[in-house]
C-alpha cells in the first residue's frame, strides 16, 4: 500500500461525497445527508493515514521531511484541513448541508494534486530546512481552510438571500429550502472567520519569526508576505463590519468570498503570477 | 464661534471614532497593498527601460517604485492608527466599568432584559438558603459577592470579567507592533558583506545606501562549502565563521559553522548566510599533459586569465574554472576547468577537463592528453548582517495580538444573578459571546440547583 494509492482513494471518497451531497440537496432526505458526511470523514482518514505514510516514505527514501514542502503536498494538506475544519463546525454546530459548498472545495484540491502535479517526494532545499516550516505552514493553512468554508458558506448566504427576495410572496422553495435561515447563515460564516483569523494572524507570526530568523528581516514586503497582510485586513474588515449598522449580512457575506479570493490568489496567485521568496509553485506541474 | 470651534472638534473626533472609517481604511490598505506586489520595488534599470516614460513619471510621482514607504501609504497606516486609539478611547471606560465596577444587584427592570432567567421554589429551611446558594455558586461557577438591599438578598458571581478587553488588548499590540518597527529603522540597520575564504573584515555595507558600517570587532571565513543532494538540488551552504574581538578569537564563535536557518549572533549583531561565489582574484589551476604518442608527462601551472606555453609549441589558458561543476553540468561533479589550447600556427579551441574523470580526456582525440588536479581558487561567502533592537518589541506585541485574540473570539464574559426576597429565589444569567453555549450551561446549573435546594 503507497500513500499516491490512499490518496486516489481519498480523491475518490471526496468525489463520492459530493455527489451524495448534491443529492441530498435534490431529496432532503436526511439518511442520504448522513452518508455524505460520513464519506468525507471516511475520505479525511484515508488521507490522514495517506499524508504520515508520505512522511514515513520520505524517511524510507532518506529525505526525512514533513510532506509539507511543494505545491503538490500543500495542495493535499490544504484540502485536509478544509475537510478537518468542515468537520469540526459540522461537529459542534450541526449543520450537514454546508458540505455541499465545501466539499467540492477539497475535491478541487485533490483532483487538481493528483493530475496536474508532479506528486515526487524531493529533498529539503537549505531555506526550508527549519522546524519553522512545520509550524508556519500549518497554522496558514489551517486559516486558509477556515475561509474556504466560511466562503462555501457565504455563497449559500447569497444564493438564499436572493431567493428570499425574489419569493417574498411565496416561501423559498427548491434546494435552498434545505439551507439555514439566512441569520444562522451569517453567524455561521462569521464563526468559520474567528477560526481563520487567529490562525491566519499566527501562521503570519510565525512566518515572520521565521523570516527573522533565517534571513535577519520579520517583514520585507515580500509579495507574499504583503498578500497575507492583504487577506488579513480584509478579514479584520469583515469582524468590523459585524458589528457595524449596515455592514452585517449581505455586505459581511461578500467581504468573506473577497477574503476567500484574495486568500486563493496568496496561496497560489503569488505564485505562479509574481516573483518573491516562496518559490515551490514554481516547480514543473 | 466657539461653539462652531466645538463643532469641528465633535466632528473630527466623531469621524476618528467612527467603525466605519476603520472598516474603509482596512479596505483601502488591503486595496493599494496590492500595487506593490504587481510593480516591482526598487526596480532595477532592466525593468525601468521597459515601461514608458509618462508611467515612469507617474510611478514615480506616486512613489509606487517603494510604495509601502510612499507619503499616502504611511498616512493611511497613520490614520488607522489614529482611528484605533480614538476607537479605544472612546469605548474603554465602558466597558472598563462593566468589568470594575459590577452590577451586583438584579433588579425587577433588570430581570426583564436577561432572555435566561429561572425561579425556583422556596425551600423549607428558608433560613439556609443564603449558606447554601453562596456554596453552589462557589462550588458550580465562581465565589459570589452578597448584597443587601432593603431585606433582599442579591448574589452576583462571574466567570473571565477581563476577556472583554481583548480587543483593546489587540488594538494596544497593533500600536507596540508599529513602535517595534520604528525602533527598528531608527537604531537599527541591515547591511551585507562578502567575505574571502581565508580574510577577515570589520566593516558591512548598509543594505539601503551601501555606507560602511564599523562592527567594533571583525568576522574571519575560515571556509566555505556547499554540498549537494544525489538529485543535483543543493543540500547545504555553510560558512565556517570566526568572530575576533580585541585580536582574540571568541571562545564558542571559532570556525562556528553558520549556515541557511542557523544565523550567528555577536553583541546583538546577526550574521545569515545568504550566497557564495568564485573570489575574483587570481587563482592557479594545476594540470598535466602528455602526448597521446606517449612521452613524459609534464605539470603546469596555470595561472588564471594567462597564457602558458604547452611542451611541444602552442599555449593554453584557463577561461573558467569551478569547484562543483554540478551547477552547470548536474551529470558530472566535482572541479573542472574550460580550457582553450591555441596550438601553433593553428586556430584555438577549447573544451572541458574534470578533476573526478581523469581518464576522459583520452576520448577527445586530441594530440595532446590533458587532466585536471584542481584549482587553488577561494570562494568568497555572501553574509546578510542584521542589527534590530527593536525586534524584541515587535514579538511583544505579535504575542499580545494573539493572546488579545484568543481574549476576543475564544473567552465568554458569563454573569449569574440570583436575588432572594418575598419568598422567590430568582436566578437570571448573560454572556458575552456563545448565548446558545451559554444557554446550555445554565439550565444544567438550573437542574443542578433544583436538586440542591
Amino acid at each position: 500500500m503507497s500513500s499516491s494509492m490512499l490518496f486516489n482513494i481519498t480523491t475518490l471518497s471526496y468525489m463520492v461525497s459530493m455527489l451524495i451531497f448534491f443529492v441530498f440537496l435534490g431529496s432532503k432526505n436526511k439518511t442520504v445527508g448522513l452518508a455524505g458526511s460520513l464519506t468525507a470523514y471516511f475520505g479525511l482518514i484515508v488521507q490522514t493515514a495517506a499524508i504520515l505514510l508520505r512522511w514515513k516514505e520520505s524517511y524510507d527514501m532518506g529525505h526525512g521531511h514533513a510532506p509539507l514542502s511543494n505545491l503538490y503536498e500543500s495542495v493535499v494538506f490544504f484540502s485536509w484541513t478544509i475537510i478537518l475544519i468542515y468537520a469540526i463546525i459540522e461537529f459542534k454546530y450541526r449543520y450537514r448541508v454546508i458540505g455541499a459548498f465545501v466539499v467540492p472545495f477539497a475535491l478541487l484540491g485533490m483532483a487538481w494534486a493528483q493530475l496536474g502535479l508532479n506528486s515526487g517526494i524531493e529533498p529539503l532545499v537549505p531555506a526550508l530546512q527549519s522546524n519553522w516550516l512545520l509550524y508556519h505552514v500549518i497554522t496558514c493553512f489551517l486559516g486558509y481552510a477556515a475561509f474556504a468554508v466560511a466562503c462555501g458558506i457565504s455563497i449559500m448566504y447569497l444564493i438564499k438571500e436572493r431567493k428570499e427576495d425574489n419569493a417574498a410572496t411565496t416561501p423559498a422553495g427548491g434546494i435552498v429550502a434545505m439551507f439555514p435561515s439566512i441569520k444562522v447563515l451569517d453567524d455561521l460564516n462569521y464563526r468559520a472567520i474567528m477560526i481563520g483569523f487567529p490562525l491566519l494572524t499566527l501562521g503570519i507570526v510565525t512566518g515572520a519569526a521565521w523570516a527573522n530568523y533565517a534571513w535577519g528581516t520579520y517583514w520585507s514586503w515580500d509579495p507574499k508576505e504583503t498578500w497575507s497582510l492583504i487577506v488579513w485586513f480584509i478579514y479584520a474588515a469583515f469582524l468590523h463590519a459585524r458589528i457595524t449598522r449596515g455592514w452585517v449580512g449581505r455586505r459581511a457575506a461578500i467581504l468573506s468570498v473577497v477574503g476567500f479570493a484574495a486568500t486563493i490568489f496568496c496561496y497560489l496567485g503569488v505564485n505562479l503570477f509574481l516573483s518573491g521568496l516562496h518559490s515551490y509553485g514554481k516547480s514543473p506541474m | 464661534m466657539t461653539t462652531n470651534k466645538r463643532g469641528f472638534a465633535q466632528t473630527l473626533w466623531d469621524f476618528f471614532c467612527s467603525l466605519k472609517l476603520s472598516i474603509v481604511l482596512l479596505i483601502l490598505l488591503a486595496a493599494t497593498s496590492i500595487i506593490g506586489t504587481i510593480i516591482p520595488q526598487s526596480p532595477p534599470k532592466e525593468y525601468l527601460v521597459t515601461i514608458s516614460e509618462a508611467k515612469f513619471k507617474f510611478y514615480n510621482a506616486m512613489g509606487f517604485f517603494d510604495m509601502y514607504h510612499s507619503w499616502w501609504f504611511i498616512l493611511l497606516l497613520y490614520l488607522l492608527t489614529v482611528n484605533l486609539v480614538a476607537c479605544s478611547i472612546k469605548r474603554l471606560p465602558r466597558v472598563w466599568k462593566i468589568v470594575s465596577e459590577p452590577t451586583l444587584v438584579m433588579d425587577d427592570g433588570m430581570e426583564k432584559t436577561l432572555s435566561l432567567t429561572h425561579e425556583f421554589k422556596m425551600p423549607k429551611d428558608a433560613a439556609s438558603v443564603r449558606e447554601k446558594l453562596t456554596a453552589f455558586l462557589a462550588k458550580e461557577f465562581s465565589a459570589p459577592v452578597i448584597t443587601e438591599v432593603d431585606g433582599a438578598w442579591h448574589l452576583f458571581s462571574q466567570k473571565t470579567p477581563w476577556c472583554r478587553l481583548g480587543v483593546y488588548v489587540v488594538h494596544l499590540s497593533i500600536i507596540i507592533i508599529f513602535i517595534g518597527a520604528l525602533i527598528g529603522s531608527f537604531f537599527g540597520y541591515k547591511a551585507y558583506v562578502n567575505i574571502v575564504e581565508g580574510t577577515s573584515t570589520s566593516t558591512v555595507h548598509s543594505a539601503r545606501n551601501e555606507k560602511p558600517i564599523d562592527l567594533g570587532f571583525s568576522v574571519r571565513c575560515d571556509k566555505f562549502s556547499v554540498s549537494f543532494y544525489d538529485t543535483g538540488a543543493p543540500k547545504e551552504f555553510k560558512s565556517l565563521l570566526t568572530i575576533i574581538d580585541n585580536g582574540q578569537p571568541v571562545p564558542g564563535l571559532t570556525s562556528r559553522p553558520t549556515i541557511v536557518n542557523d544565523p550567528l549572533t555577536y553583541k546583538g549583531i546577526t550574521f545569515y548566510q545568504s550566497s557564495y561565489g568564485p573570489a575574483s582574484e587570481g587563482s592557479n589551476s594545476y594540470l598535466t599533459v602528455r602526448p597521446r604518442k606517449g612521452g613524459e608527462p609534464v605539470k603546469l601551472v596555470v595561472r588564471q586569465g594567462e597564457k602558458t606555453s604547452l611542451p611541444g609549441g602552442g599555449t593554453l589558458e584557463v577561461l573558467e574554472s569551478t569547484q562543483e561543476v554540478r551547477n552547470f553540468i548536474p551529470e558530472f561533479s566535482g572541479p573542472a576547468a574550460k580550457v582553450e589550447v591555441t596550438p601553433p600556427n593553428g586556430r584555438p579551441y577549447s573544451f572541458l577537463v574534470f578533476k573526478n574523470y581523469p581518464n576522459l580526456d583520452e576520448q577527445r582525440g586530441g594530440d595532446l592528453i590533458f587532466t585536471y588536479e584542481g584549482s587553488d581558487e577561494k570562494y568568497f561567502t555572501g553574509l546578510q548582517v542584521a542589527h534590530d533592537p527593536g525586534v524584541w518589541v515587535v514579538w511583544s506585541g505579535c504575542i499580545l495580538m494573539v493572546v488579545g485574540i484568543m481574549m476576543a473570539f475564544f473567552m465568554s464574559h458569563k454573569r449569574i444573578w440570583v436575588r432572594v426576597a418575598n419568598g422567590r429565589i430568582v436566578m437570571g444569567g448573560t454572556a458575552s459571546k456563545n448565548p446558545a453555549g451559554f444557554q446550555l450551561a445554565f439550565d444544567a446549573l438550573v437542574e443542578k440547583l433544583k436538586q440542591q435546594l
